[in-house]
Formats: C-alpha cells, sequence, structure tokens
C-alpha cells in the first residue's frame, strides 16, 4: 500500500466545486511532482493532507494516510500526525518563521511538544538538523533570530522544521518560488539528499515544468481542480501525450518572435558613467560613523535606441537600486546618468519632467503596482501628468483605450477596478500605464517572475511585439535566464554591486566567463537540459 | 500561490454602506450617535420644559410623569438639560476632532513625505505634546485663557493634533514605498500631488476609526473640563457639570448624578461600537475573518 493515497478527493466551498475527483499516490522514498498554475487546487490539495483546510470547506473522498483515514481522524490525531509524520515546507519563507522566536526555540519547539524530550536533549537535536541543512553552530547559533538570516537561510531553518522529526512523508507548496535561481538550486538539492536519506516520500508543488523535471519520480499535472494527467515523470515530459502538458512545457521555453534591432544612431540613448550608490550601514558604536554599505559599485554601460539589455543578477546584488537610479527615484552618490544627452542624475523634480516623459517603469507585483481605490482610467493615466500639454478628458480617455488595445484589453476595461483583473491583465494594464506617454526607455522590474508560466509567455510576447512595433528599448531587471534569452539582445550580469560580464545575450548564456554568470547558468532550471540529463542517466 | 498571499483589496465603494449596516456593532454604535445627535438638534426647537427658569418649588423632584428623569436642586427639568448639555458636547468633540485632523493630518502626511529633519523634528514634537497629561494641560490653558467652551475646545483640540499627526504618518510611511507611489513618482508627480492623489484616500478609512475614537475621548475630556468648572458657563447647562453639581446630593436626589452619567456612558458606548464596526467594514483583511 501507498504511504499516501488520495482517492476521488473533491472540495466544495459554498456551491463552488474547487477539487473534483483528485486521485494521486506517493511511496515511500518517492517525489510526486504536482504541476499546475494559480488556481489549479494544487495548495488545496496539499492543505487538505494536512487538514489545514480554511473552515467551511467541505472535502468529499478519500485520503489514506499511512493506514490512517485523513479526513475523519479527529483533531488531536492529526495534531500528532502535523510535524511528525508529515512535514510542510511553504512558499514563502520571509513568513513562515516566527520573528520574535530564535531558530533554535522554533526548531526545538516540534521536537519538545511531539515526543516529550527535555529541552536540552530537544535543542542538541536541534542542533543536528540545523548542521544537516547546512547552517553549521559556528555561523549559525541556536540563538540567531529569523531577520539575521538571508531568504535562502530561512528557507533551510524551514525545512529544518518540517524534518525534525523524520516525517516520512514532507509537503513542499513552491519552497523555491521567492528564491534566487543559485538559492532555488541549493534549496532543491537539499531537499533531494533528505529524501534519499531518509526515505521520505515528497510532494513537491511547483508551477514550473523545469523545476520538478530534475527532482520528481512521478509527475501529476493539475488544471482547474482536475488531475489532467498523471505518470512516471521522463515519460510524461518526454511525450507530452497531453495537450496541456505539451502547452505548459512550451510556454516554459517559450522564445517570442523578434526582429533583430535596426541599427541605432550612434550616441546612445542611455548612459551610465561610473554610477556609484552608498547607503549608510549599521552602527557599530554610537560614537563611531557607520560604515557605508555599497549597493552599487562602479557601474558603467550603456544602451542604444530600440534595443532590449537584460540586467542578470542574483538577489542583493544591488540590480534593484540601479533601477531606481535610472528612473530618477534616487540619487546616486557618485557618477552620473544621462538619457538622450541630458543628465537626469543631476537635476531637480521640475527639470526632470522632460526625461521622465521618455522613460518609464513596470514592476514586479501585479498586485502592488496599483492604488487600489483607483480605476483603470486614472491608473493609466497617470503618466500623462508628464505631457507638456495637458490632454482634455476626451483625448485623455482616447489615449487610454489606445495604450489598452496596445496590450491586449478592451477599451471598456478602463471603467473596473484593478482587483477585477487576474495577475496576467494587471501586468497587461501596467505595461500600458508604462507605454501610454510613448517612452523611448521602459525599465523593466521582474515583469514576470510572479506569474504562471503560459501567463509569462503571453506577456513577454507582448513586450516583443511592443518592442518591434514601438522601437521601445527595454533594460530588463530579473534573476532568470530563460527570460532574457527569450527577448533581450544583451546581457549585463551583476555581481555585489558591479558589472562583471556583459554581452550579446546567447553567448554569454552559453559560455559564460565570469563566476558569478557561471554560477547562474548552471543553476538556472531548464526543461531540456534536465530531460536530457535524466534520459542519459538511465540509458 | 501568488493568489494565496491575500493582496490588499479595497471593497467597491458601492456595496460600502450596506456592508457597514449588516455590521452589528455598526448599525448599534450609529443608531445610538443619532438618537444623541437628533436629542441635541431637537433642543434647539423645543425642549419639555425651559432650564432658565428656577421653579424652587419644584426642585429635588423624583421622576415622574411631569419630570421623566426627575429635576434638579433649582427645580430645572433634568431630561431638558440634558438635551440641551448634548449640544455641548458634541460641538466641542466635533471641533475638537477637526482642529486636530486639520492640522494633525497634514503634518503627519508633510513629515512622511519629507522624511530626514523634518520628520524627525516634528515627531519629536509630537513625543512632547503627548507627554504632558492632557487633562492637566488642558486645565492649564483654561486657567490662563480663563474658562468657557471655547477654550476647552482648543484645548481638547491641540491633544488631538498629535494623535492625527501620529496616525498620518504611520499609515502614510507604510504607503510610501509602494509601487505604485513609485510609478506615480516616475510619472513626475510631487509630492503633494501624490498625497492628495494616493496617499489619503488609502489612509482615510484608518482616519476615519481614529476620528470616531477621539471623538468619544473629546466627549469624555469635555465632561472632565465642565466638571472642573472649567467648560461651559452656567446658565447653559453641561454634562459634567451636572455630575458636580449632584454630588454633594447623591444620597438624597440620586436622579440627579444618574441621568448626566448615563447619558456620557451611552455616548461614548456608542461612538466606540460606530468606531469598532467602521474599522471591520473598512478593513477588508478583518472583515474577511469574520
Amino acid at each position: 500500500m501507498s504511504l499516501l493515497e488520495i482517492e476521488k478527493l473533491g472540495l466544495a466551498i459554498g456551491g463552488m466545486k474547487i477539487l473534483k475527483d483528485v486521485d494521486l499516490a506517493i511511496e515511500e522514498g518517492e517525489v510526486l511532482g504536482l504541476i499546475g498554475e494559480s488556481g489549479s487546487g494544487k495548495s488545496m490539495t496539499a492543505l487538505t493532507v494536512m487538514r489545514l483546510l480554511p473552515h467551511a470547506m467541505q472535502a468529499t473522498g478519500r485520503v489514506t494516510f499511512d493506514g490512517i483515514d485523513i479526513l475523519s481522524a479527529p483533531e488531536s490525531a492529526m495534531n500528532r500526525l502535523r510535524g511528525d509524520d508529515i512535514g510542510m515546507v511553504f512558499q514563502e519563507p520571509m513568513t513562515a518563521l516566527n520573528p520574535v522566536k530564535t531558530i533554535g526555540e522554533q526548531v526545538a519547539e516540534g521536537i519538545r511538544w511531539h515526543t516529550g524530550a527535555s529541552r536540552a536533549d530537544a535543542e542538541a537535536e536541534a542542533r543536528k538538523i540545523l548542521d544537516r541543512v547546512g547552517l553549521p553552530a559556528a555561523k549559525f547559533p541556536l540563538s540567531r533570530f529569523p531577520h539575521e538570516l538571508s531568504g535562502g537561510q530561512r528557507q533551510r531553518v524551514v525545512i529544518a522544521i518540517a524534518c525534525a522529526l523524520k516525517p516520512k512523508l514532507l509537503i513542499a507548496d513552491e519552497p523555491t518560488t521567492a528564491l534566487d535561481v543559485v538559492l532555488q538550486a541549493q534549496i532543491l538539492d537539499l531537499l533531494r539528499d533528505l529524501v534519499d536519506e531518509r526515505k521520505m516520500g515528497l510532494l513537491l508543488i511547483s508551477h514550473d515544468l523545469a523545476v520538478v523535471a530534475d527532482m520528481a519520480d512521478r509527475i501529476t499535472v493539475m488544471r482547474h481542480g482536475e488531475v489532467m494527467e498523471s505518470g512516471v515523470a521522463a515519460t510524461i515530459l518526454t511525450e507530452q501525450a497531453h495537450p496541456y502538458t505539451r502547452q505548459l512545457a512550451h510556454a516554459s521555453t517559450h522564445v517570442p518572435d523578434r526582429r533583430p534591432p535596426a541599427a541605432g544612431s550612434a550616441a546612445p540613448l542611455l548612459e551610465v558613467a561610473s554610477v556609484t550608490k552608498d547607503y549608510p550601514g549599521r552602527r557599530a558604536s554610537l560614537f563611531r560613523k557607520p560604515e557605508p554599505f555599497r549597493a552599487v559599485d562602479d557601474v558603467s554601460f550603456s544602451l542604444h535606441e530600440g534595443q532590449s539589455v537584460a540586467l542578470v543578477g542574483r538577489s542583493g546584488c544591488g540590480k534593484s537600486t540601479l533601477a531606481r537610479m535610472i528612473l530618477a527615484l534616487d540619487r546616486p552618490t557618485g557618477g552620473a546618468i544621462r538619457l538622450d544627452g541630458a543628465e537626469t542624475s543631476a537635476m531637480d523634480e521640475a527639470a526632470l519632467k522632460a526625461s521622465r516623459r521618455k522613460m518609464q517603469v513596470v514592476f514586479q507585483d501585479p498586485y502592488g503596482s496599483f492604488d487600489p481605490r483607483h480605476k483603470v482610467e486614472r491608473l493609466v493615466a497617470e503618466p500623462l501628468h508628464l505631457m507638456e500639454k495637458q490632454p482634455s478628458a476626451a483625448e485623455r480617455r482616447d489615449m487610454v483605450a489606445a495604450a489598452l488595445h496596445e496590450v491586449g484589453l478592451a477599451p471598456r476595461d478602463m471603467e473596473k477596478y484593478p482587483h477585477e483583473f487576474s495577475g496576467g491583465q494587471r501586468q497587461r494594464i501596467s505595461i500600458a500605464r508604462a507605454i501610454i506617454t510613448r517612452p523611448k526607455l521602459v525599465v523593466a522590474d521582474e515583469p514576470v517572475s510572479a506569474l504562471d508560466v503560459s501567463i509569462r509567455a503571453q506577456i513577454l510576447d507582448l513586450f516583443a511585439d511592443l518592442n518591434g512595433r514601438l522601437g521601445v528599448a527595454y533594460l530588463f531587471i530579473t534573476h532568470d535566464l530563460t527570460v532574457a534569452r527569450a527577448i533581450t539582445d544583451q546581457v549585463m550580469v551583476m555581481h555585489d554591486g558591479r558589472i562583471v560580464e556583459r554581452g550579446d545575450t546567447g553567448a554569454v548564456l552559453d559560455d559564460p566567463q565570469s563566476e558569478a554568470a557561471q554560477a547562474l547558468v548552471a543553476a538556472a532550471p531548464d526543461l531540456s537540459r534536465a530531460l536530457a540529463r535524466r534520459l542519459s542517466g538511465r540509458g | 500561490m501568488s493568489e494565496a498571499s491575500a493582496p490588499y483589496e479595497a471593497p467597491p465603494p458601492q456595496s460600502l454602506a450596506r456592508l457597514a449596516f449588516a455590521n452589528r456593532s455598526f448599525l448599534t454604535g450609529f443608531v445610538i450617535t443619532a438618537l444623541i445627535a437628533a436629542m441635541a438638534l431637537l433642543s434647539f426647537l423645543w425642549t419639555p420644559y425651559d432650564i432658565t427658569h428656577l421653579i424652587v418649588a419644584d426642585r429635588m423632584k423624583p421622576m415622574s410623569w411631569q419630570h421623566p428623569l426627575g429635576t434638579d436642586h433649582f427645580g430645572r427639568d433634568i431630561l431638558s438639560m440634558i438635551m440641551i448639555g448634548a449640544r455641548n458636547s458634541i460641538a466641542v468633540a466635533v471641533v475638537a476632532v477637526g482642529i486636530g485632523m486639520g492640522l494633525g493630518v497634514p503634518l503627519g502626511c508633510w513629515a512622511a513625505a519629507r522624511g530626514g529633519w523634518v520628520d524627525e523634528a516634528l515627531m519629536r514634537f509630537n513625543d512632547v505634546v503627548f507627554a504632558f497629561p492632557a487633562l492637566l494641560s488642558a486645565v492649564m490653558i483654561t486657567a490662563i485663557f480663563g474658562p468657557g467652551a471655547v477654550n476647552a475646545i482648543i484645548a481638547i483640540g491641540i491633544f488631538n493634533v498629535p494623535v492625527f499627526a501620529r496616525v498620518a504618518r504611520a499609515g502614510a510611511l507604510s504607503l510610501w514605498p509602494r509601487e505604485y507611489v513609485l510609478a506615480a513618482r516616475a510619472a513626475g508627480k510631487g509630492q503633494v500631488l501624490i498625497t492628495v492623489e494616493h496617499i489619503l484616500p488609502n489612509i482615510a478609512s484608518m482616519l476615519l476609526v481614529q476620528g470616531t475614537i477621539q471623538f468619544a475621548l473629546g466627549i469624555l475630556a469635555e465632561a472632565g473640563l465642565s466638571y472642573l468648572g472649567l467648560g461651559a458657563q452656567p446658565p447653559m447647562p453641561s454634562w459634567g457639570r451636572m455630575l458636580f453639581d449632584a454630588q454633594t446630593r447623591m444620597m438624597v436626589a440620586p436622579w440627579q448624578a444618574i441621568f448626566p452619567g448615563l447619558a456620557i456612558v451611552v455616548t461614548v458606548l456608542g461612538l466606540n461600537l460606530l468606531g469598532d464596526g467602521l474599522r471591520d467594514v473598512l478593513d477588508p483583511r478583518l472583515r474577511r475573518e469574520r
């Protein structure tokens, strides 16, 4: 019998069906990849196994874990299971830990509760598991607090909590979505080693086929609360028999059609000359001046009209700081930034108006980039404030309608509020807002990393299309090399505030020279590479 | 899933009123507050008795059909006095909240928008004002400028300023790093315009809730001041002074103390319920948990 067996699981809230006849099974020591886009019900399936569903949800069907009928087990029995035999790793390491407790307490807590061990024993046990997940005692004593750790380190603590009691089943719900590619690769390695070592079952939930391609023994693909396809990973990924699986696979390797950039004029559109940015660091003592922290260190580059350039690097390498300076939202500590010959880094807000018309921005978070109290018309029209002659109300509506049309939305959408749109649609609105003044440069800060793969492919197509039609130059900030490969001509690799490599996208990604670039390329999940690896391993 | 991280969603405006009246504590608070306000308004047109006429023969009458809440030591009808006293309480609290919002909100928004030394200076000054016990300082102000309703209003109003400044600044600070504010800055909008268009509408609900709380506190403070004889002056009745007058006669004529006391309690309770209800209605995160 399997470790976990789910048969004909249905889930409804009110009259709405969220899950329909979901079947899955996990054996001991097996990795099951559960794939699906947002809203496909994959997280709900995981929460059902833990019985952590929101109230008012009715589950039907049968869920058996290790011979126990989960759906009818009393709450006290579930409490004994959770954290002991079933561990869970959440997506967001920033909120999954209690900020006022030390990491030692948080790991030991579960051990003490489930085994009744003394504090000293539990802490010794906690120390062991933290060592195992790569947080050695010398650098990470138990007395550390979560805010003293980076995102990747916090996710290791979460994994330590989940694995402390040697669970039989580990559920990992998008464990690496919030991390950059290098950390993602490290965390996935850790999970795989733990599974091999302890013969755990692992339910790995992800929206990205490439992530699970390397990890999973079997794959289940879900959509709209139903299982689309299920089977051995290699077979599913190579044959792609089901149209939806094929669609997902295509989307994750999607490359939009792009015309090669027209040979632009000789003068660069954007010129960044030895730009430096210091932030005040932490004060070591009351009487000493704090050492400044250098976020961007002597960066110089230029960008021509119509060119699309990616700025890639790990989180915290200074790429977003650089973007803010280019957008004149922050002033550099040293160096100069010139847009179309005008030195934006030395201008005051009034003088900047003309330059601001030429550059706009698209942000990562499709939820946070709109004022929730304004209608789309007002949101998209915001940059029109920069026009020399303020358009009349009717002209404004026409311009908004035109911008919405450019990004594939209907003019009547301008009467709606942002929460009436899905993530992908909001990102379209965001792009409409960025292009309404017909800028020459659009800075896009991780514009697709919060989106599902198939939506991501559509948005990338849109970027490529606008680049071709309107001749907009892009500066794409991303940690995802597939995005860089899909849509940019050149790549700059940033590491610790410096640009360590620059070149044509294909050349840099296929043959990276610098260490930082090599690490990024090696860590990037890549479906075709993962498949090749699996097949060669077998044959 | 990104959908599960519960983004902040503003409720569609048209359904707000319906939601509000479906909330039990909002409804109760609203009804009580509306009744008190109606009573104060009615007193301009009609009261059961004329309170400027002292009828000594009728003094300290207990509750009866002629005088539903009894009479005081001058023979004035207590119901009439409570009705007229409501005017004073409400007027003082309204104007004091107005002063607090009118000065505090711009100061708080300014501090949040400018940051740096402006922020530091304003907020430390706030701390200093906060450090004074409000009622004692109000006593000081009325002692210097003389007792009277206007001075009471100013005294209470001044102590509302730092409260609103803090709430506004805290709300505004959390909004400034939002991406939609960055987008507005990238659209070349200045601090004033961004504050008016994006910051204020998004902190309005917090301010409204704080307003109802300060309103209740204002009514309490006015009662306290007029209890000490520093609020509205006779013959204008006020709830606080009615309590003071009743104090010595508690054993003989308890109704003289009970009813103004009840009036204060009920009004403050009503306003607090209203504030609680408003917060639940306006904050979608709280609403979802219900």
